[in-house]
């Protein structure tokens, strides 16, 4: 398909602005040449864009089981409210008693996502799960300052850890001291015991974990990195499997994040804007990023905690998103919350289920809300891998589960079907993988070459590395 | 309650037994039992209709303004009908990052072409997928620069101090030292600035038009930085690269901005959009997601994330940026927004901003409010004023957002969508003030 810049013909413009009523003013130190950009009428813009929205693959295309990603569906009144002009045409700065009702967006938030999660305070300020691990760990490290306590340098991060987790820790200042996983997955407690000192600053999880297993020995873990002065950072990307079931909070953890843009049903915009919201016990509370949103008796404003490790983006954040997922919390409610926790950890028990008849499990059930499948036996035996069996499954018109993670499954392949899929689509879905599994068996070349019905088919990801092209340049 | 959860009771019991087990609390076994939720305070869930009316109460004790005077690093901007319409469609809207490109080319190329549009605005060679705001950009851009013998980074006093909030707090995690190199006259000193180029400093952040809207001589600064074996990162306001010198231009070798302007709602804040972009020699530093094109197996044209050994998921611990996310709908709204515009387009925005915004100038200096400084500037200036407080409540009573209080006076925004007489509404009211 053409790019934008080859379409159209110099001239060509859509009429958007009226004449200026003010008389002109010239700048001073202009560019030497307008910039390159396209020329199009709006007929042929519109039709750009529209054929490029159908050479993509979202939720509302068909069945999206991305482990980890929680491609849940994305409700459409949470877009109506946040498209509602009473929060689209508010300026940032505007003073605080012109903007109340977006405070207590934020306020009413922190509290309703706090009870969920067992925190005290909360900042929307973090924009995605990644800027929330960094603010997170900020908060550990300025709450161990403050005590005068200088030599906790360490942040303790599993195997089975998402890649951000160590790279965060290393953003904030800190040493990434790796523990490995026991054979269930899980944290090898007694590897844990001997990583923990004096120069613990704290430890990251995700519980359920990446291979969707509750950590069973989760208040052992936690109270270990306690009683060696240490704090946790609970990695919120599998919330959905927990939500109102039991809490982060209540498992020993100190500070969080969320990805409203995964557990909260807030779209993944092919990449973002998303929110990790973070949230944290009382005594983190007077680190957070100002501001945040208080309440009095005259309403709500805006105030700045008293060791705030200050700003880690502009504004309240991405406030649209949390638009988004208030919406949705207020939407569900006390009962509701639960039960889509449930539903998704049923849902993927279900999948599990069916797809043992012939794939082999890395870990045993019941999982939670995602479990992995290890291709080793299917490679060794057809030569087919989890890369094959994923390209296979593009032209049964499903997107691929999550590939190649966690690191310690060598053939992985993660499914996460959450719980707005039917029953109905999982069998769909469960018949396709078990056919694959058939195919690879008997003509695995198909598999090799798949997938032959997508806009293009595999792609030379190692010459785009080699020689990059980064920019449209015009041939002339 | 609300629901999306499309399974019914009789099918939830079908699959209990197809995986074996009488209760789905069955499958929570591993989770200790003293841990177990017993009471969830939340309010009960609420159908669509009554959740539409919790929320839209909210939304109404906000006040929206008929005329927005305001900027200070947000700004109200025409916003072409094609751009929501653009992205609102369900496949960009709910799509994942474009991990499997064979069913994600809309938006890779869509990136591609984005980053194609943000090199010809900046002049720069290669540009990124985008990144959380202006502010996460510029301190992102100081962290590129940063080696093992350069551990400072300096930033002028006339950046956007949200700006500079977010490096203090991005260094406080690195361990990077920031040094503010102070104004003079509502501009960088350059002064100051050479003196502060010590053989420890990395980079130097300016910002052009700078917070109070003045244009910098940017190309001096530049030379200096250089001169002095530093990087050079200029953060610049998108609108206003349609019609001045590019960073490229002014020697620039990382230029970075809140691309907010280019069709994004002013909505509170967020979201929006941080453009990131660099000189060929600095490119393999850039954080976040870039694409490529390359080719498929029958040799057609497609495109994919690109150059992701830089990238968390494979270095981990080792990674110069723990970011696995852009602002792709964002990036796709920009990418919208200037297409739509087109150069022309964009140069009327610019031309009338800038317009509109020297005629309030003048129009404020003829009843008393002159400016804070002098020299060019672009759509943002500072005004003098004794009653900051008065003036804006005036404004305010008559439905306008007048400009931001800042220390010695009001600092004023006019864009395109502001008429001349919304302007001379505005005058007379203060007028009655001062």
């Amino acid at each position: 398909m053409k790019l934008i810049f080859e379409k159209g013909a110099p001239g060509q413009h859509l009429s958007l602005l009226p004449a200026c009523d003010v008389p002109e003013v010239e700048i001073v130190s202009p560019r030497a040449e307008a910039p390159e950009l396209p020329h199009l009428s709006e007929t042929e813009l519109t039709r750009h864009y529209t054929a490029l929205a159908k050479r993509v693959h979202g939720v509302n295309d068909g069945f999206y089981p991305l482990g980890s990603c929680t491609m849940k569906y994305n409700p459409k009144i949470n877009e109506d409210m946040a498209n509602l002009p009473g929060f689209t045409n508010i300026h940032p700065l505007q003073p605080e008693e012109t903007v109340q009702g977006c405070l207590e967006v934020l306020h009413t938030s922190a509290k309703l996502l706090g009870e969920i999660t067992g925190m005290d305070a909360m900042t929307f300020q973090p924009a995605a799960g990644a800027h929330g691990e960094f603010t997170g760990l900020l908060l550990i490290k300025a709450y161990h300052k403050n005590r005068g306590d200088s030599a906790r340098t360490k942040i303790i991060v599993p195997d089975s850890a998402h890649g951000t987790n160590p790279a965060s820790a290393v953003m904030a200042g800190f040493t990434v001291v790796n523990v490995p996983s026991g054979p269930d997955g899980c944290v090898d407690v007694e590897a844990l015991r001997s990583a923990v000192g004096p120069d613990t600053a704290g430890l990251m999880l995700t519980n359920p974990n990446t291979v969707g297993i509750f950590d069973r020995n989760i208040l052992e873990i936690t109270k270990i990195i306690h009683d060696a002065g240490g704090l946790c950072y609970y990695d919120g990307a599998n919330l959905n499997a927990v939500m109102g079931v039991v809490r982060p909070g209540d498992m020993g953890f100190d500070v969080i994040h969320l990805n409203l843009h995964k557990t909260f049903s807030t779209p993944h915009g092919g990449g973002g804007p998303g929110a990790g919201a973070v949230g944290c016990k009382a005594l983190l509370a007077p680190f957070l990023p100002g501001p945040v949103v208080e309440k009095n008796e005259n309403g709500y404003r805006l105030a700045v905690p008293e060791h705030s490790i200050g700003r880690v983006k502009n504004f309240c954040g991405n406030f649209g998103v949390v638009v988004r997922a208030l919406t949705y919390v207020l939407t569900l409610g006390q009962e509701g919350i639960p039960e889509a926790a449930k539903n998704a950890v049923l849902n993927a028990n279900y999948m599990m289920k069916r797809l043992s008849e012939k794939y082999t499990m890395a870990y045993a059930g019941p999982c939670m809300h995602e479990f992995v499948m290890d291709l080793q036996d299917l490679k060794a035996a057809t030569g087919c891998s989890a890369m094959d069996i994923a390209k296979g499954l593009l032209d049964h018109g499903i997107h691929p589960p999550t590939m190649y993670f966690p690191l310690i499954v060598h053939e992985a392949l993660m499914i996460e079907p959450t719980e707005t899929e039917s029953r109905e689509t999982m069998d769909e879905a469960c018949d396709v993988f078990l056919a694959l599994w058939d195919l690879a068996h008997e003509t695995p070349q198909a598999l090799h070459d798949a997938p032959v019905k997508t806009p293009v088919r595999r792609l030379d990801e190692v010459g785009a590395a080699r020689n990059p092209v980064l920019k449209y340049t015009p041939n002339d | 309650m609300g629901s999306y959860i499309p399974n019914t009771r009789a099918q939830r019991e079908e699959m209990l037994s197809a995986v074996g087990v009488s209760r789905v609390e069955d499958l929570f076994a591993a989770v200790p039992h003293e841990m177990l939720l017993e009471h969830l305070d939340l309010p009960a869930g609420l159908s669509e209709l009554e959740v539409r009316r919790a929320v839209e109460a909210m939304a109404a004790k906000n006040k929206v303004y008929g005329t927005v005077l305001r900027g200070a690093g947000a700004y109200r901007h025409f916003i072409p009908s094609v751009v929501k319409s653009v992205i609102s469609r369900e496949e960009l809207v709910t799509a994942y990052t474009p991990y499997q490109a064979e069913v994600s080319q809309g938006i890779l190329q869509a990136i591609f072409e984005y980053q194609t549009m943000i090199c010809a605005l900046t002049g720069m060679e290669v540009s990124n997928a985008s990144v959380y705001d202006g502010s996460t950009a510029a301190a992102e851009a100081i962290a590129m620069c940063r080696d093992r013998k350069k551990n400072k980074a300096l930033v002028s006093a006339c950046a956007d101090p949200q700006t500079i909030a977010v490096m203090r707090t991005y260094c406080f995690g690195s361990g990077m030292e920031l040094e503010v190199v102070p104004a003079k006259d509502g501009r960088t000193d350059l002064e100051a600035l050479k003196a502060a180029l010590t053989a420890d400093a990395a980079c130097v952040y300016l910002q052009q038009p700078n917070f109070f809207g003045n244009i910098e001589d940017a190309k001096a600064a530049g030379e200096a930085v250089h001169a002095a074996g530093a990087k050079y990162i200029m953060g610049c306001n998108p609108i206003a690269l349609a019609v001045m010198e590019t960073p490229a231009e002014c020697g620039a070798d990382i230029a970075v901005g809140e691309a907010q302007p280019l069709g994004l709602d002013l909505a509170f804040g967020g979201p929006y959009l941080g453009y990131m972009a660099a000189n060929k020699a600095m490119f393999r530093k850039l954080p976040g997601r870039i694409v490529g094109q390359t080719h498929d197996v029958d040799g057609n044209v497609g495109y994919v994330l690109t150059l992701t050994a830089r990238e968390q998921h494979i270095r981990r611990e080792k990674a110069s940026s723990n970011i696995c996310s852009n602002q792709a709908l964002c990036a796709f709204a920009a990418g919208v927004y200037l297409s739509a515009m087109g150069a022309e387009g964009l140069r009327q925005a610019a031309k009338l901003s800038m317009s509109k915004a020297h005629y309030l100038a003048a129009e404020l200096a003829k009843i008393g409010l002159p400016r804070l400084h002098e020299g060019p500037f672009f759509h943002e200036f500072a005004t003098k004023c004794d009653k900051p407080g008065a003036v804006l409540k005036a404004l305010d009573e008559q439905g306008i957002l007048g400009g931001l209080a800042v220390d010695g006076g009001i600092l004023w925004c006019a864009t395109e969508v502001v008429s001349k007489e919304e302007i001379d509404r505005a005058v007379a009211i203060i007028k009655e003030v001062c």
